[in-house]
């Protein structure tokens, strides 16, 4: 699928081919006119200059001197920290994503069976997922300490002793992956209002016609939820990547850099230790592994993702 | 078999039972931590280091609050913080729904190719060109100050413009005709129709913007350096740093900095379930 049948498939793509007027053609390019100027100074120069950078060796006083390929070549071969966070980095996110879709999910089909009671466990589920940033790392840095943190207590109330997560190379990445899930009512929510415009007679005609709960769920409801699941995915990939917050402020990278997320070790070198010209390679090489990987996703999107019929919302 | 019928079978009674079980403990688990925050932030610090740990505090201390807020010039961080949320979401509401009213309303030649430019910066990640972005930021002398927080917000938002032109895009078109036959002019249709019939998104993305420059930590991080203009994850950052191990007033500051977004989701959660329903939703 590509991206402009993705967009087709978000609605709205209209056939503008008949009846232009002058008039709105120039209003329109004076409202979309503060993003146009944004995209020039903020998207499209800053790219440019960073790859042009990248080939610099600069630390923002000095003049930069041109390297070739050295930036890249230290980053794939001498440096082995950049591959050692990118695989860290992917590893979390192959971990945590397709987690909190399936739990999210799940609590959204339980939400979604006419219980009663349904805006009050939405509004609790739903509220960690309006809390980030750094209040919510120091909580979660409290609740995985090892002696006194909520998790080892509740744990030793099934008469387990937990490990020292945070402080543990093996645990370190799975306590970011709990912590996360603990945000998983952001999903939940969209996944249950696309439950709720399944239309029902879908299910009455499954119903005739036999189909048991898992028949239901495997070829109605699931397909039906894929184009928004597809979203999820998406997105999911490029927020979850971009993890830095919870391991600047509750690991800094350790155990041993077992956290070191990527843009953390990005953050260290272009913030820290001003190697603006490394550090722009590091953001070249970060934004094509999302590139790849959401390449890779969307590859795969015919094989499961399913769009009902011509796409709505045409003008 | 179910039954439509009028009484519920026994199977179907235990099953319901069992997904009210199921909720209510997934309730407790999302909860805990909230209460963890809460228990431990009105505890006295020898009990906080008590083994094994209490669930509720044994002795209540409130003095941990004024406390802990004094060790910070936290008015003056709270101040900061809604400067640059307040400016921020001005810029954010009022340039994306122009840009998204042409990308729904209006008819002209390259608006599908441009908008797939805005689908795509919504999935660039931001550290690509964060650099070169400080680099310029830095040129024109605004390093430590509030400009480079809330400049970008004023060329408008990706995800917003998306968001808003999903939502434009279901007003009727006749609508606008009628409005401009009868004298009123394509931005007096934005203006006057257009705006008014779209309070729920627009109250989504307010809210959006809220919570998102609230909780926003990594660009202040690069770009405030001086104590003064920290925002309160700046501050609540360097409280950190310096009283590490005093959970009880760790957890009253960063509670206390995560109020407001809890007493505004609570007040707005229509608006914000709304909201994230129209980005998610297909």
């Amino acid at each position: 699928m590509s991206l402009a049948q993705f967009v087709k498939n978000q609605g709205g793509f209209v056939n503008v081919n008949i009846g232009y007027k002058r008039g709105e053609t120039v209003l329109a390019w004076a409202m979309i006119s503060p993003w146009v100027a944004g995209f020039l100074l903020l998207t499209a120069f800053p790219m440019i200059a960073s790859l042009a950078l990248s080939f610099y060796k600069w630390n923002i006083i000095s003049a930069p001197v041109y390297v070739g390929l050295a930036n890249y070549h230290k980053l794939f071969f001498t440096d082995p920290l950049p591959m050692h966070s990118l695989k860290i980095t992917v590893i979390f996110s192959l971990a945590s994503i397709p987690l909190n879709i399936v739990f999210g999910l799940v609590i959204a089909m339980l939400l979604n069976t006419n219980i009663r009671g349904l805006a009050v466990f939405r509004t609790i589920y739903y509220l960690p997922a309006i809390l980030s940033g750094v209040a919510v790392a120091i909580l979660w840095q409290w609740i995985f300490s090892s002696d006194f943190g909520l998790l080892n207590t509740a744990l030793r109330v099934f008469g387990i002793e937990g490990p020292a997560w945070l402080g543990s190379k093996i645990w370190v990445l799975p306590a970011f992956v709990i912590m996360r899930l603990w945000s998983v009512g952001g999903g939940m929510i969209i996944y249950l209002a696309g439950l709720q415009a399944i239309p029902t007679d879908l299910y009455e005609a499954a119903e005739i016609d036999g189909a048991n709960w898992y028949q239901r769920i495997f070829r109605i409801t699931l397909p039906m939820l894929s184009p928004t699941i597809f979203f999820q995915l998406i997105t999911g990939v490029i927020f979850t990547m971009q993890i830095f917050t919870e391991t600047f402020i509750m690991t800094n990278g350790g155990p041993a850099n077992a956290s070191l997320f990527y843009l953390l070790y990005l953050y260290r070198q272009a913030f820290q230790n001003f190697k603006m010209g490394y550090a722009s390679a590091l953001a070249w090489v970060f934004f094509i592994a999302i590139l790849l990987l959401t390449l890779i996703l969307f590859a795969t999107a015919k094989f499961w993702v399913y769009y009902e019929g011509e796409s709505e919302g045409d003008d | 078999m179910s039954s439509k019928g009028v009484g519920l079978s026994a199977r179907q009674i235990i099953s319901k039972l069992f997904v009210y079980l199921i909720l209510a403990l997934g309730s407790i688990v999302v909860l805990l931590p909230l209460q963890w925050m809460i228990s431990t932030s009105l505890k006295p610090l020898s009990h906080v280091f008590r083994f094994p740990p209490e669930f509720w505090p044994q002795k209540i201390v409130w003095e941990n609050y004024p406390n802990a807020l004094t060790q910070l010039p936290f008015d003056l961080y709270f101040f900061n913080t809604m400067f640059i949320v307040i400016l921020c979401l001005l810029g954010e509401l009022i340039v994306s729904s122009l840009v998204a009213y042409a990308f729904s309303r209006l008819r002209w030649r390259g608006r599908n190719a441009l908008f797939i430019v805005v689908l795509a910066t919504m999935m660039l990640p931001r550290q690509v060109t964060l650099i070169p972005e400080f680099i310029v930021f830095r040129h024109l002398g605004m390093i430590d100050t509030f400009w480079p927080l809330i400049l970008p917000s004023w060329f408008g938002n990706p995800f917003y413009i998306f968001l808003l032109r999903q939502y434009f895009l279901t007003h009727s078109r006749e609508l606008d005709q009628a409005a401009v036959i009868d004298g009123c002019s394509r931005f007096g249709v934005f203006w006057r129709i257009t705006l008014p019939m779209s309070k729920p998104v627009l109250g989504a993305v307010a809210i959006f913007s809220f919570q998102f420059h609230w909780n926003d930590f990594f660009r202040p991080l690069i770009f405030l350096l001086d104590q003064d203009k920290y925002t309160l994850a700046l501050g609540l950052r360097f409280f950190q740093g310096t009283y590490g191990t005093e959970w009880n007033s760790l957890m009253a500051v960063s509670l206390v900095v995560m109020l407001p977004l809890i007493i505004v989701f609570f007040f707005a959660q229509k608006h914000f379930i709304q909201g994230v329903v129209f980005t998610g939703y297909k």
